[in-house]
């Protein structure tokens, strides 16, 4: 960047400059800086966002930007902050500190005006037990203040969708856990919401019904609507999000696309060891030198690599005998590993 | 709250004001009716649950009111009217359906809804806020207790206890009574942390039902006690009602309807900003 003239970079692209660009150029003072916002397609903004509980901070300083039209992800161990964030984000949580636009609006005074606009799908679901499952749906969309003929034809249209029409008229509390789930995502569609937060959505669904929701999912992005997502599952981020943060703590520990996360925080592949159990930590130093890095976990050795079969053939050239040997590609795991130094599924 | 949609319908000067002393939303009408919408579909199925809740007042009219009136034949009113004892008793009993509809549900339901079905997280997803969830649950409490005392007018009419038209005026002053109480209930309600604390409903509650000049008139008191009890809330809707059933009416009813409006907006206040602090962490 800083072989660039300044010059020829505010031709092209003046709003690409960074902050320290336009400091050193003296083309901005403090205040400006902090008048800034969220851009019109930037549908959720966050500076500085932070919550905490009494002294505990559950989410530290983060900055967020979500484009219109994206699939957002947040990804981290559990405790990292992501309910808290999503909760903030769907403006029924008041953050602590920092700034965050919502759909461009502050959700500490346009609450409902952003509610009207958004799904919500929570990490613990809160049907309405009392009610038949049809029932969920259809007072619903009232809450939203959606007149009940549409409502009653949007209904049909989402019990079809998450294959729930013959329980339609059951009440919701002998339903399975899959079940429930399911129509809970059903019910943060009744508004046709322009921006979907899903706290772990396909926790307790069962594969089918999951890849049949990243399906649906997917067709909801296609059509513009904004998705926003936690999961623990590397391959639901992977599969839905065009850009994922991993969370840590309450912060941000890395942004990117998951094909750039691992390509920067990971090598292209991973070759796996396992020795006879307490064998493995022992047999650490003796290979460091066939991999980039190599993590250790109680169970097995994680050598990286970009050549994983010829680490696995030196490994058994110097005579050792592991339980198993597998390479694999990396993934967002092994993104999580280098940067927490934790596995994200225990 | 004009760009809310969908909008509240029409804020009035006085509540603008309103809504600048307040730090929250004012509740809006609309989006409070939900709530009560939600209830009905609820009670579509289980309206026979309601009902048991008329029975209470009427077996005390035929025991009490009836029986013992027999005994006691007339009562002196404490502004000196002489009174059938059955006449007497009937519109406190009216009232006090009224306060018991409203508390059982602005209490234990509400209480249900809020720590264990965990409606009202679901419910503020959504463009309602704390406010309107507490308007709208104070609403379908009193006019659960109103639905009593209403039917209760009407088993009063059939039995010959209502003296005068202005009885019909007794039908909105059960709706304020069940307000108040509703609204009171619901604020009590944020505040309690396990079942056992509803002991502390039925403390209140049911001294006030016997003791509110329901089965004898106030100067039956030492002058001390008779204050105590002209403090109470039901003490104040027994006498608007009573007044208005047997059409003995005066001034000292606009008291009365002060108090119980007074009583039930402080308990919607508290119960809203109660809400929005545990529900909106
Ligand atoms: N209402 C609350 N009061 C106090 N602490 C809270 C509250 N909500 C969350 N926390 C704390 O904040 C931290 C972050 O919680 P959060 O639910 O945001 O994590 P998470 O990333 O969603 O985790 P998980 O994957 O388990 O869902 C946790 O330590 C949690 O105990
Ligand atoms: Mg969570």
């Amino acid at each position: 960047m800083s072989v660039r003239s300044a010059s020829v970079e505010n031709m092209t692209e003046p709003s690409s400059l960074t902050v320290d660009e336009r400091r050193a150029a003296g083309e901005a003072d403090e205040a400006a800086l902090l008048a800034d916002g969220p851009r019109a397609d930037e549908l959720v903004w966050a500076r500085g966002l932070s919550k905490k509980f009494g002294e505990f901070t559950a989410v530290d300083g983060i900055d967020i930007s979500v484009r219109r039209g994206e699939a957002f992800g947040f990804l981290g161990p559990n405790g990292a902050g992501k309910s808290s964030t999503m909760r903030m984000i769907g403006a029924v949580s008041p953050a602590t500190d920092g700034r965050l636009r919502i759909l461009g609006r502050d959700p500490g005074t346009d609450g409902p005006a952003i509610r009207a606009r958004l799904g919500v799908v929570p990490q613990t679901d809160n049907l309405d037990q009392e009610l038949t499952v049809r029932e969920n749906l259809l007072i619903y969309g009232r809450y939203f203040g959606i007149p009940r003929a549409q409502i009653r034809a949007r209904a049909d249209e989402l019990l079809d969708f998450v294959q729930l029409t013959d329980r339609a008229d059951d009440l919701v509390e002998p339903l399975s856990g899959g079940m429930k789930r399911r129509l809970t995502i059903a019910r943060s569609l009744i508004n046709e919401p322009e921006l979907l937060l899903l706290d772990e959505p396909t926790t307790g669904l069962d594969p089918q019904a999951r890849h049949a929701l990243w399906d649906r999912l997917f067709r909801l992005k296609q059509r513009g609507v904004t998705l926003v997502l936690t999961t623990h599952y590397m391959d639901e981020a992977e599969q839905l999000c065009d850009r994922l943060v991993v969370m840590d703590k309450g912060r941000i520990a890395a942004e990117g696309a998951p094909a750039e996360l691992i390509g920067t925080y990971s090598t292209r592949e991973v070759l796996e060891l396992r020795f006879a159990t307490g064998e493995n930590e022992s047999h650490a130093d003796g290979l460091a030198d066939l991999a980039e890095r190599i993590e250790v976990l109680p169970d097995r050795l994680l050598l990286y690599t970009d050549d994983g079969d010829g680490a696995a053939t030196a490994v058994v050239e110097r005579g050792l005998r592991p339980a198993s040997v597998l390479v694999r590609r990396s993934s967002l795991e092994d993104v999580f590993l280098r940067l927490t130094g934790r596995s994200l599924v225990e | 709250m004009s760009t809310t949609p969908p909008g509240p319908a029409g804020v009035g000067a006085s509540s603008m004001l309103l809504a600048r002393v307040l730090p929250m939303p004012l509740p809006s009408a609309r989006r409070a009716s939900l709530l009560v919408e939600r209830n009905l579909l609820v009670y579509r199925r289980g309206w026979l649950l309601i009902l048991s809740g008329f029975f209470e007042p009427l077996f005390y009219l035929l025991s009490i009111g009836i029986g013992i009136g027999a005994l006691v034949g007339t009562v002196v009113t404490d502004s000196g009217a002489a009174l059938d004892y059955t006449v007497f008793v009937a519109p406190a009993l009216m009232a006090s359906s009224a306060m018991n509809g409203a508390v059982y549900d602005s209490t234990f339901n509400i209480f249900f809804k809020l720590k264990y079905a965990k409606l009202y997280d679901a419910v503020l997803a959504t463009p309602l806020s704390a406010s309107d969830v507490a308007a709208g649950e104070t609403s379908w409490a009193l006019m659960r207790g109103a639905l009593y005392s209403t039917t209760f007018l009407a088993v009063m009419l059939a039995l010959g206890l209502v003296q005068s038209w202005w009885a019909i005026l007794a039908v909105p002053a059960c709706f304020l009574i069940g307000f108040a109480f509703a609204a009171v209930g619901l604020a009590a309600t944020s505040f309690m942390k396990s079942w056992q604390n509803f002991e502390f409903v039925q403390l209140a509650v049911l001294p006030m039902f016997l003791f509110s000049t329901t089965f004898y008139p106030l100067s039956v008191y030492p002058d001390a006690l008779r204050l105590l009890v002209q403090c109470t809330p039901l003490y104040h809707g027994i006498e608007l009602v009573r007044a208005l059933v047997t059409g003995l009416v005066d001034v000292s009813i606009l008291g009365h309807v002060l108090y119980l409006a007074v009583m039930g907006s402080i308990g919607l206040i508290v119960g809203s900003k109660r809400l929005a602090t545990l529900l909106l962490k």
